[in-house]
């Protein structure tokens, strides 16, 4: 296979600050607090970074910091910056970043994830929290579901996990072993938001909050940064934690690019994003040993599990139940530092720091012998992936 | 649910503003490409298809099918007492034309996927808010 420019582009460092349920820290302190254990971690000063990466930065309304504060904060000489919620999701930073290092535009990127939805307050009414919904109202595309209460993610994902359902006989019992699976994981991650052991029936015995989705299935607002640093492979032997390499990323969005008008109620963008990440690698699906697969909401986990193929479209239930496929032990071990249900709503930059993590062998859950990773983050229409390796691609 | 007057946070574009008037006359309205033919929801400035502009809104027979849904029960918008059912509904013109809407004059537990449904509206302000209700309901 011909040079996949993104194989140009290693992950030499990554970092997370405080994390916790709320902190009451403004979000550009908890940036300034990962960025620099980031750059630390690549054996890097702050002179070195020439580049800076985030979603969704100005105007993105669940943003905690914007690439330009980052750049004042540190005083940085950047010879490129980039940021935007039009992403492939949030791993779209991330996508850019390594952009950035292949064209040359930047030697060392500085990519970060910022939230501070703990101590934000609860959700406003219409915000539609995790699309990007408006406040009293949308013009937009939410227009047609705020006006029917419809203002969360949830209300929407929960359509989609009913028809999923309603189709292929997927089970709640089934949809809980991520809920369980991923509390299960957090209890040894020391910044988890939750590690009170979970059991299957007290997942089915939590409240409803939007019918088949329940407490337990969605995820739990924090405050905390992420950041990574993306540098060219040349860097790679001096990297000090070992270099992650880029093998392949999917950012394809072939549907339409809407929550409610997606050809397919069970499937979402994934599916297509997934598949141009594997149109770009000579690896398999069988070659991944662990997965780090979105769990804003249970239901986006098994639409990437499908997405991904590690089973068969409407199989991901019966692929799940009972948690013996993706424990620890399992044949794809998922979400090991407990995903976004149980560790904290960090935007897919929990997962992408734990694939990270085990690639270097450094995980509280290490995976024996990890050398290829599935990182997949977002929902509806926007999602992303990539696919990682233990040194350059 | 009705009865309860919910928030109706309706925020029309010039493109859609029809679709939130359609029902004063009692008929819903979705944007069609007066060249192709095709319908077109959300409604835009062009048919998506052949790119004619020749695009404006017509009557439909309000029916349809309930694609997927969900019981709401918490209170996402204050004024939105739960439960209520959100739901997609896919007209019978053509099942790519999905409409989000709530689910009325039903009980919460009898709407289920494939459901019949046929359309009424809710004024809110200067607004006919399209909701549905199964098929051939009594209207009182």
């Amino acid at each position: 296979m011909s040079e996949r420019m993104e194989r140009r582009a290693v992950i030499s460092g990554a970092a997370q600050s405080e994390v916790g349920r709320r902190l009451y820290r403004t979000g550009i302190d908890l940036t300034v607090e990962a960025a620099l254990r980031a750059v630390e971690d690549a054996g890097l000063t702050t002179a070195d970074i020439d580049g800076v990466s985030t979603y969704p930065g100005f105007g993105g309304s669940f943003g905690g910091a914007m690439g330009a504060e980052l750049h004042e904060a540190l005083r940085l000489s950047l010879n490129w910056r980039s940021a935007g919620v039009e992403t492939a999701g949030p791993l779209g930073a991330v996508h850019n970043a390594i952009l950035g290092v292949a064209t040359g535009l930047a030697r060392h990127v500085l990519v970060f994830r910022t939230v501070v939805e703990g101590s934000g307050g609860p959700l406003r009414p219409g915000s539609g929290g995790g699309g990007g919904g408006g406040m009293a109202g949308s013009a937009g595309p939410f227009q047609f579901m705020i006006p029917y209460g419809a203002a969360s993610a949830a209300c929407w994902v929960a359509c989609y996990a009913r028809r999923h359902m309603h189709d292929y006989g997927t089970t709640r019992t089934q949809l809980g072993a991520i809920a369980v699976n991923g509390r299960a994981n957090a209890v040894a991650n020391p910044k988890a938001i939750y590690t009170d052991p979970m059991t299957i029936d007290d997942y089915l015995a939590v409240r409803m909050v939007s019918d088949p989705l329940c407490l337990y299935d969605c995820d739990v607002p924090c405050d905390g940064s992420t950041a990574v640093v993306v540098s060219h492979r040349d860097y790679a032997p001096d990297a000090p934690a070992g270099a992650v390499g880029v093998n392949a990323m999917g950012t394809a969005i072939r549907g339409r690019p809407s929550w409610d008008q997606f050809d397919d109620l069970t499937s979402m963008m994934m599916r297509h994003t997934a598949a141009s990440m594997w149109e770009r690698t000579e690896l398999t699906v069988d070659d991944v040993d662990t997965a780090q697969l979105y769990d804003g909401f249970s239901w986006l986990t098994l639409a990437w599990i499908e997405a991904m193929g590690f089973c068969g479209k409407g199989e991901s239930g019966a692929f799940v139940e009972g948690g013996v496929n993706i424990g620890p032990d399992g044949s794809v071990p998922l979400n090991t530092s407990g995903g976004q249900l149980s560790a904290g709503r960090l935007h897919g930059f929990g997962h992408l720091h734990e694939a990270v993590m085990q690639l270097r062998g450094a995980a509280n859950i290490q995976v024996p012998g990890c050398e290829v990773v599935a990182v997949g983050a977002g929902g509806g229409p926007e999602t992303g992936c990539l696919l990682l390796t233990k040194g350059p691609s | 649910m009705r009865g309860d007057n919910p928030p109706r946070f309706v925020l029309a574009s010039s493109e859609s503003e029809f679709y939130w008037r359609s029902g004063a006359d009692g008929r819903l309205r979705i944007q069609r490409c007066g060249e192709c033919s095709r319908w077109v929801h959300p409604p835009g400035p062009a048919c998506p298809f052949c790119h004619s502009r020749r695009v404006g809104p017509e009557p439909v027979a309000g029916t349809g099918t309930v694609a997927t849904y969900t019981i709401n029960r918490k209170e996402w918008i204050p004024g939105f007492t739960p439960p209520y059912v959100f739901a997609f509904v896919e007209l019978d013109e053509d099942p790519t034309v999905r409409i989000g809407t709530n689910i009325v004059d039903c009980e919460i537990d009898k709407v289920e996927i494939g459901m019949r449904v046929e359309v009424l509206f809710e004024e809110s302000g200067e607004w006919h808010v399209p909701l549905f209700r199964p098929a051939g309901t009594e209207t009182s």
